[in-house]
């Protein structure tokens, strides 16, 4: 009962959606709040509320266990914890669809209540490009995935007791992505409005500043525990390969990055108008092919997952309305709609744009990178693209920008001189110099490793330049954001590079009692235990590692074994310090009864997610300080409202 | 008018077409031997089983055209093709087999339970000559001509329809 | 993002597990006594695909044939090969596939002209922007 409740919500909430898509257009075309048009927002919000209700209907019947409902039969167990029932409601392609429209219908809901900044024709026809989104997604939910459907007969036991699927990460960091894709569609549907209505205003871009700050949050969060999950979850102590899933998600935060910094131009230079609209267009289209590409399998191997095709159709065809749509309108509109304020190279805006440009370089590299494979398989070519090809190709660009990072934000608006900051910039040159020099000096670090770890430092005391001078108490919670998020770009950078130039490994193979060493660390193995877990059973290395001769740790890693199904798995231990991680994995008996260890010394390496922790906590600081400053210009707006009726009352 | 503000319209049509092109091609994850047409690389193979004798580069290159069939105890899809070699060796065709990673005893249970139809079986612990030959996975056939030369490559299981196939291929390695 | 492709392959990871119990090649996991050489290897191995894995380095699979591979790296490189020689060998057998690092040929030229048209592309925005005379 509770499904079917779910199914037909999503189908009143997919009517509604019509309804906004009808009132808004009709809205668009008449300019005024009149007839039907007046029901788009309560059509919107009426629809956040009945997407809601059926993602809690899912929520149901998975915490019920509801057999009868296939997804809970393929996807859930009576055995499992709650925690990991309620994650698998998202755990799999159907019920992922379905909270990520909700999120979407929960926006919408939200920008129709709270909304009132922009023109109403400009937004009446963002409600409707809203609507015209959500409708896509909602007929892919109920024509090809339906989460509510029943099984003829019901399944006696759930199939879904993979233990490698029970991972608290796993449960909470794809939905992560999606609530990020999710602010860069309503971004996308702000742009359609801007466009349809030619108001590209700053007014435009601070009502889009929140979604895409917020957006960009949670893509940076989710890419960062994506990454950290990785590393410590395979085994091998990689953190990033560029891997076509990888790249998925990268390529959003990419165009994300370059649309929140101009949107920021926008909203206080009026300038870069129709770079904004552009970006705001191209960020959701690398959400929908990163879509397209995870779950169309059309890059990942068929092995892998069994594929429908019917579904990588309908996400295509959705990429095809939506985006070539939007790329239609942006192409016989960009015309009409003037560049903005001018600026010199030297100032904020100069930089910004260079940053922007390089950003979009990166973005298409990774693009071709990730397609090319792709493409020359039309021609029964096979060709593999990996870190070889993009970390230099990328670093083309991005050791640049990131140079222009560390001056950019000392520069003013408009107009300014590199001769006012050349203490600046001498400073930040000569940290460069003398970090190449001192990190050269090192035996054997690459070069792309000493130009990221002389640029890491000179980032570092370059992001707290733009502090110098100012009076902290008064500053603005928004500049804040972006000292912190451009600090954690550099300590970001300094643990890839770090990683990259200084990691050690060795693999050994010891007998009970015998030691090794591994970068300034000695392992002794001390002892091998069998050990049984639920469902598994597992052999566990007892070692102690010291650091330089130090009071010694415990660490026992395992090799896990587990019969249903059949599978081996590796539980690796990490030993953090202040200045690193030991990585150990335990590996299987050899032949004369040594045993095979992994490990890796990794100087720096948490530094990397630190890093990207920083700098969603700038995005967060970004993002309430540019909501307190939106909230208090609108108490200031309706003080001088009531004023002035005040005044007319007195006349 | 502009003409770059079409270009993003014209990109996203050409990734759309490429998009949906291989949609609606079957996905096929072969990695096809670079080796055919070229001469089997120099191996010296200890025999996997006490009935056959191992191989060696110089078993194949003197005489007839023969098979080599890459494959191992271990693996499934070999149990399924196990009738369709029998059925070659039926119709004239030697098979050469080279088991990979495997163990005599684990070859002796297979064999007994499916079948033996290799003249010669070698012992490649270490994929030595499967990465020397360029395949990439178990099962796979490879045609060797009289002279040692690779002349041409099946991945995957043999299915019944491919017995006349490589028959034919056979024929074509000995004219 | 990778824990996503592991999610995915957990689903698949039985049926690749069955690959014998045979023991695995000496240098699977065994490191070159030569940290130079080791090194050598290493850098190489973390570039060539695991032909059995979806996307995963050789240096970085479990699979029983990423550890074959693995030890025919070493040896190689321990028998005093030069890294791009064992690259060019593979890839005589596996083709482009098999090599994380592409390099230019008539199949691949457009991933290295491209980036060069992005720098073009780069270079004519920034000049229309900022050249003579427009700011």
């Amino acid at each position: 009962m509770i499904a079917e409740l779910g199914h037909a919500a999503l189908w009143m909430a997919a009517a509604l959606a019509v309804l906004q898509l009808v009132a808004g257009a009709l809205g668009v075309r008449d300019g005024e709040a009149e007839g039907i048009t007046i029901l788009s927002r309560p059509a919107a919000i009426l629809q956040g509320a009945l997407a809601a209700f059926a993602f809690a209907a899912l929520l149901w019947v998975f915490a019920i266990t509801d057999l009868s409902v296939k997804l809970v039969a393929a996807n859930s167990h009576s055995m499992k914890p709650m925690v990991f029932k309620l994650s698998g409601a998202w755990g799999n392609h159907e019920g992922s669809m379905l909270l990520w429209v909700t999120v979407m219908a929960l926006a919408g809901a939200l920008i129709a209540a709270v909304e009132r900044r922009l023109p109403e024709r400009t937004m009446q026809a963002t409600l409707a490009a809203q609507g015209f989104v959500a409708l896509g997604f909602y007929a892919f939910l109920l024509l090809s995935s339906n989460p509510f459907e029943r099984l003829p007969i019901p399944a006696a036991e759930g199939q879904g007791l993979n233990p490698l699927l029970q991972d608290i990460g796993l449960a909470f960091h794809p939905p992560t992505l999606y609530f990020g894709y999710v602010g860069l569609s309503v971004a996308f549907s702000f742009a359609v409005g801007a466009m349809l209505t030619r108001s590209v205003t700053p007014d435009f871009a601070r009502a889009m500043r929140p979604w895409v700050l917020g957006a960009w949050v949670l893509l940076t969060l989710g890419i960062t525990a994506g990454s950290y999950w990785a590393y410590y979850e395979l085994g091998w102590g990689g953190w990033w390969f560029w891997d076509p899933v990888e790249n998925a998600s990268l390529m959003p935060w990419l165009a994300a990055t370059a649309l929140l910094h101009s949107v920021s131009v926008l909203a206080s230079r009026d300038a870069l108008r129709v770079w904004t609209i552009m970006l705001g267009v191209i960020a959701f289209s690398m959400s929908m092919l990163g879509t397209f590409l995870v779950r169309s399998g059309v890059l990942t191997s068929v092995h892998a997952f069994a594929v429908d095709p019917k579904r990588g159709s309908f996400i295509l065809a959705l990429l095809a309305i939506y985006i070539g749509g939007a790329l239609l309108l942006f192409a016989l509109r960009a015309n009409s709609i003037s560049e903005g304020e001018r600026f010199s190279v030297a100032s904020r805006e100069g930089a910004l744009v260079f940053n922007n440009v390089m950003l979009s370089a990166i973005l298409a590299v990774v693009l071709l990178g990730t397609l090319y494979p792709l493409l020359t398989e039309a021609f029964d070519v096979r060709v593999s693209v990996g870190p070889p090809y993009f970390n230099p190709v990328s670093a083309i660009f991005a050791l640049p920008m990131l140079a222009v990072m560390a001056v950019g934000p000392l520069l003013r608006w408009r107009r300014d001189s590199f001769g006012r900051i050349s203490k600046e910039l001498a400073l930040i040159a000569a940290i460069i110099v003398a970090g190449l020099i001192f990190f050269a000096l090192f035996e054997r670090v690459a070069i792309l490793p000493l130009l990221g770890l002389a640029l890491a430092i000179a980032l570092g005391v370059a992001s707290f330049l733009p502090l110098r001078g100012r009076n902290l108490r008064r500053l603005p919670v928004s500049v804040w954001g972006m000292v912190v998020a451009h600090f954690g770009i550099a300590v970001a950078l300094f643990g890839m590079a770090s990683e990259s130039a200084f990691s050690n490994e060795k693999l050994a193979a010891l007998e009970v009692g015998q030691s090794t060493q591994v970068g300034p660390w000695e392992v002794k193995l001390d002892g091998i235990e069998p050990v049984a877990g639920p469902n598994w059973t597992a052999i566990e290395g007892r070692m102690l590692a010291s650091y330089k001769g130090g009071e010694p740790s415990e660490i026992a890693p395992q090799s896990r074994n587990f019969w249903a199904p059949p599978q081996q798995t590796t539980e690796s231990v990490l030993l953090t310090r202040w200045n690193g991680q030991l990585y150990a994995v335990m590996g299987s008996e050899a032949d004369d009864g040594r045993w095979q260890l992994r490990l890796w010394w990794k100087p720096f390496v948490t530094l990397i997610w630190y890093g990207g922790m920083l700098m969603a906590l700038g995005g967060v600081l970004a993002i309430i300080g540019r909501v307190r400053r939106d909230l208090k210009r609108r108490s200031i707006r309706r003080k001088i409202e009531v004023r002035r009726a005040d005044m007319e009352e007195l006349r | 008018m502009n003409w770059r503000v079409w270009l993003p319209l014209m990109l996203f049509a050409l990734f759309l077409g490429v998009a949906a092109y291989q949609l609606t091609q079957p996905k096929d994850d072969v990695v096809a031997s670079g080796m055919i047409g070229q001469e089997l690389p120099y191996f010296e193979l200890p025999p996997a089983h006490s009935e056959n004798p191992g191989v060696t580069t110089a078993d194949l290159r003197h005489g007839k055209p023969r098979l080599l069939n890459i494959w191992a105890s271990w693996c499934l899809p070999c149990i399924a093709e196990a009738p369709q070699l029998e059925a070659l060796k039926e119709q004239g065709a030697e098979i050469v087999g080279i088991a990979i990673r495997d163990d005599p005893e684990d070859v002796a249970q297979f064999l007994a339970r499916h079948g033996n139809p290799y003249s010669r079986i070698g012992r490649d612990d270490l994929s030595e000559v499967q990465l020397g030959i360029g395949s990439s996975g178990v099962p796979e056939t490879f045609v060797i001509d009289g002279n040692g030369v690779i002349t041409y490559q099946h991945i995957g299981d043999i299915r019944a329809d491919d017995v006349p196939v490589l028959l034919e291929k056979l024929r074509e390695a000995g004219a | 993002m990778r824990l996503l492709a592991a999610f995915l392959m957990a689903l698949v990871a039985a049926p690749v597990l069955a690959q014998g119990s045979a023991p695995p090649a000496p240098y699977a996991y065994r490191q070159l006594d030569d940290p130079a050489q080791e090194a050598a290897a290493q850098e190489l191995m973390e570039t060539l695909r695991c032909l059995k894995c979806q996307s995963q380095s050789i240096a970085d699979s479990d699979a029983p044939m990423a550890g074959d591979m693995r030890h025919q790296v070493r040896i190689r490189i321990a028998a005093g090969e030069q890294p791009e020689e064992v690259r060019a060998w593979l890839m005589q057998r596996y083709g482009d596939y098999v090599s994380y690092a592409p390099v230019v040929s008539a199949r691949t030229w457009p991933l290295f002209v491209l980036p060069i048209v992005f720098l073009l592309a780069i270079a004519a925005v920034l000049w229309r922007r900022f050249g003579k005379g427009r700011a």
